[in-house]
């Protein structure tokens, strides 16, 4: 096996153990990098450099015989829209193509602190808005699995790097989906943890109310190790959340007997591809095998989810990007007469097609004579949508439900067509809305594409979520499949 | 409902973006079909219906009024596109 292909725990035996040096796994994973990104196109830049030099330091740690942290030395790589100190961190737009953050977002802090090795920084849709990783400005990313499909979105570079082997977890961040989607859609573990668990101070903000930070990795118990570090209240962020963090290893390894799964009859229908719904069905097979008690239940509002999420997100968006006036920082254009041109031209040259469509709409959904018909509106069917959220986990203790309807797309194929991109986020973005913790994990195929199980948790459920994740993961081994390339 | 042209201008004076004129057609035909899509929810009853703005339920965090240096005024300075002597500059605003 080679080093770049293990897992975080696997590595970081062998980094205790000193059967290999942090540089040297740093190494390979940057040789897998300039052999196989000519073709995915994950990465926007890569920090060879400055990684090697950070691998030195754990090499000098471990020579000491000293015991080193479970991240520490291990390589890993950041969605471009999570800051980095001194690293271009543009959100993959023209906007902030020369923007090199002058602090670190505290993910990326608590990372450092904990000796985590950045490879670089992955592509994504433009500022996070899009399903595909299509909507970067500079380059399209490739699915492993099938080159001439998406790797999905918007976390697609970050997805796709881990799928390849590139680094050995990454990290993105979810919206509407933006994590799990791409996990799904690339045969990786992804989670969005509860709203506010993870400090988003330092991410380039798109919709402040649904945005959260999540690990990308080949396994849960991954995931685990990294929410470990990355979750906790932070002064720098009002929302996030005060409760204290436990180890979530911890609990990985309880049994699923007696515990409670729904499986929500409205995660289905049009537009679901029967392969998806064929994998679905097994895994929840599976999970009665384990012991767990299934039943059928109803989240009656889960069909307005996605309206209330493009009125909501929007308006959201349209308020965050109005910091970028080309004044104090990023693109600004050539020509202006004055400042209102000033302003005009330099949105209008540097945001792509998204981001745009997306500031129209949250303005026209906000202003004078729209707010209640649109605005109050999806706020109070948000209201609705948590509401059965939190009756359906007076029943249950987690949902299963699928993460896409279908399987990767082809390159192309929803470009031309917004709303039906949008319609891709269906079972993701009512999570989003709720503010609950939900992972995507692999679950077999369809058309020899990837399939992710998406369990849904209640509030602050991420040791329920990653339990039943974990325990469906060890009695199965699609986790284990890799693309070839 | 089908949003005008003028309407599509008014949007983006508001938003500051500008756009032309292809694309005003174009804003026109995209926004009003997703419009179209999320006004599904006028079928929703939601009377005596709380709106929910954010999911935390925390209500007006507070901190201390103190004063932390950041130490980096300097190179926050140079990331304007337009500085000159520790200012930002900008366009005229009175002709």
């Amino acid at each position: 096996m080679n080093f770049n292909e293990l897992t975080i725990k696997e590595a970081h035996d062998k980094l205790q153990s000193g059967d290999i040096f942090a540089t040297e796994l740093s190494q390979v994973c940057l040789r897998r990098i300039s052999e196989v990104d000519p073709q995915i196109n994950a990465f926007l830049r890569v920090t060879g450099e400055q990684a090697l030099a950070a691998a030195e330091k754990v090499d000098e740690k471990i020579r000491r015989g000293k015991k080193i942290g479970p991240l520490e030395g291990i390589p890993m790589a950041l969605k471009d829209n999570l800051s980095a100190k001194g690293v271009i961190t543009s959100s993959a737009s023209r906007t902030l193509q020369n923007y090199v953050p002058p602090y670190d977002a505290t993910v990326v802090q608590k990372l450092k602190k904990a000796g985590a090795i950045m490879l670089g920084k992955t592509n994504m849709d433009e500022f996070a808005m899009g399903s595909s990783t299509e909507n970067s400005a500079f380059q399209i990313t490739h699915n492993p699995w099938n080159l001439g499909c998406v790797p999905g979105g918007s976390s697609g570079g970050s997805a796709a790097a881990v799928a390849s082997d590139e680094c050995i977890y990454a990290l993105g961040s979810d919206t509407g989906g933006s994590v799990r989607q791409p996990a799904a859609l690339c045969g990786v573990v992804g989670l969005k943890p509860t709203y506010g668990r993870v400090s988003r101070y330092g991410l380039h903000a798109m919709a402040s109310s649904l945005d959260q930070i999540g690990p990308l990795a080949k396994t849960v118990e991954d995931c685990a190790y990294v929410l470990n570090i990355i979750s906790g209240h932070d002064s720098r962020d009002s929302t996030s959340g005060t409760n204290a963090v436990p180890d979530y290893t911890e609990t990985l390894a309880r049994s699923l007997h007696n515990l409670k799964i729904g499986v929500p009859q409205e995660y289905a229908g049009e537009g679901m591809e029967e392969g998806v719904a064929e994998q679905i069905k097994n895994a929840v097979e599976q999970l009665k095998e384990l012991g767990a008690k299934v039943r059928k239940v109803s989240l009656p509002h889960t069909k307005y989810a996605l309206a209330v999420y493009y009125i909501l997100m929007p308006a959201e968006v349209s308020a965050n990007l109005a910091r970028f006036d080309g004044i104090r920082y990023g693109y600004a254009t050539e020509a202006a007469k004055n400042l209102e041109e000033y302003y005009l031209n330099s949105r209008a040259e540097s945001f792509g097609p998204e981001v745009r469509r997306r500031i129209m709409l949250g303005a026209y959904v906000l202003s004078a004579g729209y707010y209640d018909a649109y605005y109050k509106k999806a706020q109070q069917v948000r209201t609705l949508v948590i509401n059965d959220f939190k009756q359906v986990f007076r029943k249950v203790d987690v949902l299963i439900t699928p993460v896409s309807p279908t399987p990767a797309f082809k390159i192309g194929e929803k470009a031309s067509d917004p709303l039906s991109m949008y319609l891709s986020d269906v079972f993701t973005v009512p999570v989003n809305i709720a503010g609950v913790p939900a992972i995507s994990i692999p679950c077999g195929f369809s058309r020899n594409l990837p399939v992710g199980l998406q369990i849904i948790g209640p509030w602050c459920g991420e040791e329920q979520v990653l339990q039943v994740a974990y325990q469906y993961e060890q009695a199965t081994d699609w986790h284990k499949k890799r693309p070839n390339i | 409902m089908k949003l005008t042209k003028q309407q599509v201008e008014y949007i983006a004076h508001l938003a500051r973006l500008g756009v032309s004129p292809e694309e005003k057609e174009k804003f026109a035909s995209e926004l009003s079909s997703i419009l179209n899509y999320v006004s599904e929810l006028n079928k929703v009853d939601t009377e005596n219906v709380e709106p929910t703005s954010q999911v935390t339920g925390f209500v007006n965090v507070m901190r201390k009024d103190e004063v932390e240096k950041f130490g980096q005024e300097k190179e926050l300075i140079e990331m304007a596109p337009e500085h000159q002597g520790g200012c930002v500059k900008t366009k005229v605003i009175l002709e």
